[in-house]
């Protein structure tokens, strides 16, 4: 490897033996990637014209106080529905230019599995997702849309049959396939380099944002704000502002229902390092270092780990990391709807709960940028269900 | 930390034989069972012993180990009562070589010293980390030397040369190939060319090549035996006749590979 993978103690890669020459090769060829001109034109072109970017940032209207103003980076109208295909861009050039012929995935909420379907489909790549066998059953209509575009969508009924079990399944098909596939990995979770790549490959995210509100308001903002599953969409917000030392920023992890219990998905705040997924980083698990079960309403940030970059960031204390409850997200969720017109992911509703939390409190003018990761289309069947069980 | 490797070997190399290892997973169906196993292993001549401590999210294993794992972890299996059980078989069977294999997490969760420092006290020889390889192995190669255990390594037909050559100078006890990407099962055989890696990993003077992931026919064993390797680990295989509950056919199986090394 070029690099040691590390964000201060985290990160690394610990995975057997057999697959460090995939990560070495996918190591070399990110950082040539990242030198090469004609790779950052053919990705800027197709975040342009076939993604739909930039994509704006919305003041609210409705929400926030006369001193709170609330401004939401819209990834739902990114195409595909979220964030995520702004790095499975980046990744499927890659595999291409490595020669793989075969993409395989994780999916949690399924997002990052209709990224990577339609990835495949665009570059003629078979596309196998791996997805928990409970996720498959709360995410159906994600289902569909992988296997419309001609993915392969693999139930796993392993473990607790969620999100991180998806992500071990990959990566044993990884071990036995990597000559020919590339691991499109959904987060800035795993091994070295998926961290550090998929945090570059968001990073448009932060960099638009910044520009967008400086046009905006003419100043920075005075707080970012994103939820924090693995990390990608939060990284990618904050990676354009860590240097700007007077934003702050804010992760919000799932504490489902509620911190206290063990049903949350709060790997920063109730979780202690550990080592999973190739990656030194927090990690919900017991005494004897068996992970935990995690919890969240929304499967996107039902995972008891998390982007060793994120533990670098709340050791070092740069970023907050606060929780939202199921309840909490849900009530942003509707709101939103009803105020703004926008219907989004639940994972989004925490972010936004966690600053309409904030903004009813501030005392001076305060402006908020909420990242508003992905649309709500893929999480309809459940919000009617769980709405209509609270009203 | 490596007396017991190097009498086996050793011996082993007197008489023309290989190693052959048996690997099962500790609390699997349940501890005393599993107690009782690993004696039945040595009876039926196994030359070295491999356990699992079991881990809920086991990367490197396919779905009969995965289950062997599930299995243990349903029952509430934890290292410590792991190390409970190993303590007991080394006061039964003072020579036999015994390694743990497990993964990072739960080496680290105790954190490494501690781990290592148990093992030790257990009377286990070696300890293989699946999920560490050469390149983050520095820290867990010194905790488990400074604690008196081998920090056994893995090394694949694709490792380069030169991740090859720092495997041979951390790694103690033996060195752990393995015959085929993918991960641990019966269901396919070796297939990799692991001539030219057991070739390169005696050029180098890394600790005795041992090769397992696939190996369940006594042609297999014959084959690694054949290609250069001092012995070999069965795992899954085993695994699966213990799964089915039939140790009579456990204590046959082991002792038809082991046969098969005397060729
Ligand atoms: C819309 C949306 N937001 C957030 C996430 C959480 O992932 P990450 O923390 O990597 O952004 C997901 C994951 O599926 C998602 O679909």
């Amino acid at each position: 490897m070029r690099l040691d993978g590390r964000f201060g103690a985290f990160g690394g890669a610990y995975v057997p033996e057999i697959l460090m020459p995939a990560l070495e090769q996918l190591e070399v060829a990110f950082l040539d990637a990242q030198e090469d001109e004609a790779f950052a034109a053919e990705l800027g072109a197709l975040l342009a014209t076939y993604a739909g970017r930039p994509t704006p940032l919305t003041l609210c209207r409705n929400l926030g106080t006369d001193k709170a103003r609330i401004y939401l980076k819209r990834e739902d109208l990114l195409h595909g529905g979220a964030h995520k295909t702004n790095q499975v861009l980046g990744q499927a050039l890659l595999a291409r230019r490595m020669g793989k012929t075969r993409l395989i995935a994780e999916t949690g909420a399924g997002q990052h599995g209709v990224a990577t379907a339609l990835a495949g489909a665009l570059f003629g790549l078979e596309t196998r997702i791996y997805m928990g066998a409970h996720d498959v059953e709360r995410q159906k209509l994600n289902v569909f849309r992988m296997e419309l575009m001609g993915a392969e969508v693999v139930p796993v009924e392993s473990g607790q049959r969620g999100l991180k079990d998806a992500i071990n399944e990959a990566l044993r098909d990884w071990t036995a396939s990597f000559a020919d596939t590339h691991y499109l990995l959904g987060t800035v979770a795993g091994p070295h380099p998926f961290p550090l790549m998929v945090r570059e490959y968001q990073r448009v995210i932060g960099r638009e944002a910044r520009a967008q509100i400086l046009a905006a308001e003419g100043r920075l903002p005075d707080v970012a704000i994103a939820a924090v599953g693995g990390g990608s969409n939060a990284i990618g917000l904050f990676a354009d502002f860590v240097d700007d030392e007077g934003v702050r920023l804010v992760g919000v992890e799932a504490a489902g229902k509620g911190l206290d219990g063990g049903e949350h998905g709060a790997t920063l705040l109730r979780g202690r390092p550990g080592i999973l997924h190739g990656s030194e980083t927090y990690v919900l698990q017991d005494e004897h270092g068996q992970i935990s079960e995690s919890w969240s309403v929304s499967a996107g940030l039902d995972y008891p780990a998390v982007g060793p970059e994120h533990a670098f960031l709340k050791d070092s204390g740069r970023a907050d990391y606060v929780g939202v409850t199921d309840r909490e997200a849900l009530d942003a969720f509707a709101l939103l709807a009803r105020s703004e017109g926008i219907i989004c992911a639940f994972e989004s509703a925490h972010a936004l709960a966690h600053a309409l939390k904030v903004a009813d409190q501030v005392t001076e003018e305060t402006i908020f940028v909420v990242n508003l990761s992905g649309r709500g289309d893929k999480d309809m069947e459940q919000a009617q269900r769980l709405l209509g069980a609270l009203a | 930390m490596t007396a017991r490797y190097a009498a086996m070997f050793h011996r082993l190399r007197q008489r023309g034989e290989g190693a052959f290892g048996a690997f099962v997973m500790l609390g699997d169906p349940d501890l005393e069972t599993s107690a009782r196993i690993l004696d039945l292993l040595v009876d039926a001549d196994a030359d070295m012993i491999e356990v699992g401590i079991p881990f809920s999210d086991p990367v490197a294993d396919g779905p009969t180990i995965q289950a062997a794992a599930e299995r243990a972890l349903s029952q509430g299996v934890t290292p410590s009562q792991c190390f409970t059980v190993l303590a007991a078989f080394r006061r039964r069977h003072p020579e036999v070589p015994v390694g743990i294999l497990t993964y990072a997490n739960i080496v680290s969760a105790p954190g490494r010293d501690a781990f290592y420092r148990a093992a030790a006290e257990a009377g286990v020889d070696s300890v293989l980390v699946a999920d560490v390889p050469e390149m983050e192995a520095a820290p867990f190669v010194a905790s488990a030397i400074g604690s008196g255990i081998a920090p056994v390594l893995i090394a694949a037909p694709n490792t380069p040369r030169r991740a090859l050559a720092r495997i041979a100078r951390m790694g103690r006890g033996y060195t752990y190939c393995v015959a085929r990407s993918g991960v641990t099962g019966a269901e396919r055989a070796m297939e990799l060319d692991h001539g030219a890696l057991l070739g390169a990993l005696a050029e180098l003077g890394a600790p005795p090549a041992v090769l397992g992931f696939g190996i369940s026919t006594p042609d297999h064993v014959r084959d690694a035996l054949g290609a250069g390797a001092a012995g070999v680990i069965s795992g899954s295989a085993i695994v699966k006749l213990v799964e089915s509950g039939d140790l009579p056919a456990v204590s046959a199986f082991v002792g038809e590979m082991k046969a098969a090394t005397r060729a």
